[in-house]
């Protein structure tokens, strides 16, 4: 299908934007990658008055390190992400998860403020910023707010964003000694949105966990950070331990069916998650076996 | 209420000056206002992969991509790949292992195929497998295809030495 007519305009600066957005207001929608967008023009799931394109502002673009804070601008593209040294270095989870996303051609385009800002509750990025504590940065006529990412995704391609702001940057701790990540989804092709995917974040302090931040997605309407982890935290990780961590988990679960997989089959996929993440973190490979899949 | 752009952009080493609405997508311009129609349209929601081509080097979904977006941008489509000779042997090797079949997802194919041959020709089936996982074959045509990459990797790197 073909996109419904709208009118377009390019951005040439943040404050030429937001000048924009308050002309157009409910009128418009931001045009990044155009990875998401694009798709639902096309299908007619949006037809906006106004496209604002952001593509060619160049102060959204770039990955900085300072202090200990790194930050990500809203236009940097996926496959920037999987080539950054920076963000390899210190924000290892979001290089190996973006492996998963999509394919070549749409990493070329697509972008990490596109993705965080449209919200699919099945992508990759909003729960992994979710389990790397990120902050999401967004500009408005009034200035910026700073926002916590497990507070900015409220439902279905829903967030906290209101029609005159931009997404503009996320920021997030550099990866602290004794860490580790975990990353893993269930997909049926490679690329492909997952039925069930975990991307973790944690500190260990010798064979325990002293901090574990586990970001599920597609198993409900928004990323989950799963409070289950607290069962997991600070004391020896035993088959009970993890057990008593899963029947947590599955009481915070709210999966949805699809023609992907039922409710049932992405609890007991969320399961199997939780039991390769810990397994993997700890170096425990028998908290893992006869779960796998 | 929705008026016609001016554009100016290269396709295929040429300099193309043009008039486009903005909902106008890159695939549907070059087919239907320059004639070329190699790009291929399947699906237009970016699944497929049959109108890939290369924007500024890099593989892209023409479908999702405005041509709007495309001012001043470098294009590359099938028939420019095809017309420099710089697939010749890729072409070759999808005909001597049968990875043509209907055809229709080729160009989309040849493009992505050339995409990862140009980045790394050490890439084994799975890597060529992953890279073209974003390109549908309705014939599933699938292992020739990749038949055909690889055996174009191992002949250029052949080459190289």
């Amino acid at each position: 299908m073909k996109a419904s007519a709208f009118s377009y305009t390019r951005a040439s600066s943040v404050t030429d934007a937001l000048k924009l957005l308050a002309q157009y207001g409910d009128d418009a929608k931001v045009l990044s990658g155009g990875q998401s967008l694009m798709p639902a023009l096309n299908l007619r799931l949006s037809a906006p008055a106004w496209i604002v394109d952001i593509g060619a502002i160049p102060e959204l673009r770039g990955v900085s390190v300072s202090g200990q804070i790194l930050r990500i601008g809203a236009l940097t593209r996926h496959v920037d992400i999987l080539k950054s040294p920076e963000i390899t270095q210190h924000a290892p989870l979001l290089s190996e998860a973006m492996t998963h996303v999509a394919h070549p051609a749409i990493r070329n385009k697509g972008t990490l403020g596109g993705n965080l800002a449209h919200a699919d509750p099945a992508s990759e990025m909003p729960a992994c910023v979710i389990a790397l504590d990120a902050t999401i940065v967004v500009q408005g006529q009034s200035g910026e707010r700073r926002i916590p990412a497990a507070d900015f995704f409220t439902g279905i391609y829903e967030t906290v964003l209101a029609p005159g702001e931009l997404l503009v940057a996320v920021e997030m701790p550099v990866k602290r000694p004794h860490s580790a990540h975990f990353f893993h989804e269930y997909a049926r092709r490679k690329g492909d949105y997952a039925m069930v995917g975990l991307g973790a974040s944690a500190v260990l302090d010798g064979d325990m966990f002293a901090e574990l931040r586990l970001g599920f997605f597609a198993v409900g309407e928004k990323p989950l950070l799963a409070t289950a982890s607290k069962h997991l935290i600070g004391k020896p990780v035993t088959a009970a331990v993890l057990a008593e961590a899963q029947a947590a988990l599955d009481d915070e679960l709210d999966p949805q069916e699809d023609q992907q997989a039922t409710a049932g089959m992405r609890r007991y996929l969320a399961r199997q998650l939780m039991a390769r993440c810990v397994a993997d973190m700890l170096g425990r490979p028998e908290l893992n076996a006869g779960t796998a899949v | 209420m929705t008026t016609p752009v001016a554009i100016s952009l290269t396709v295929n080493g040429e300099r193309v000056d043009a008039h486009v609405l903005p909902r106008l997508n890159l695939a549907d311009f070059l087919r239907e206002q320059l004639n070329l129609t190699g790009t291929h349209v399947g699906c237009e929601h970016g699944v497929c992969g049959a109108c890939t081509i290369r924007v500024n080097g890099d593989i892209i979904r023409s479908c999702l991509l405005l041509a709007v977006q495309a001012e001043n941008a470098t294009v590359e489509t099938i028939e420019g790949l095809s017309d420099s000779g710089e697939i010749a042997d890729l072409q070759a090797a999808f005909r001597e292992r049968n990875a043509l079949q209907c055809g229709y997802c080729t160009p989309g194919m040849l493009m992505a195929a050339q995409d990862i041959l140009v980045q790394d020709l050490d890439a084994d089936r799975e890597q060529i497998r992953e890279h073209l996982s974003g390109n549908y074959c309705r014939c599933t045509g699938y292992h020739a295809i990749i038949d055909a990459v690889e055996a174009t990797a191992k002949a250029r790197k052949a080459l190289r030495r």
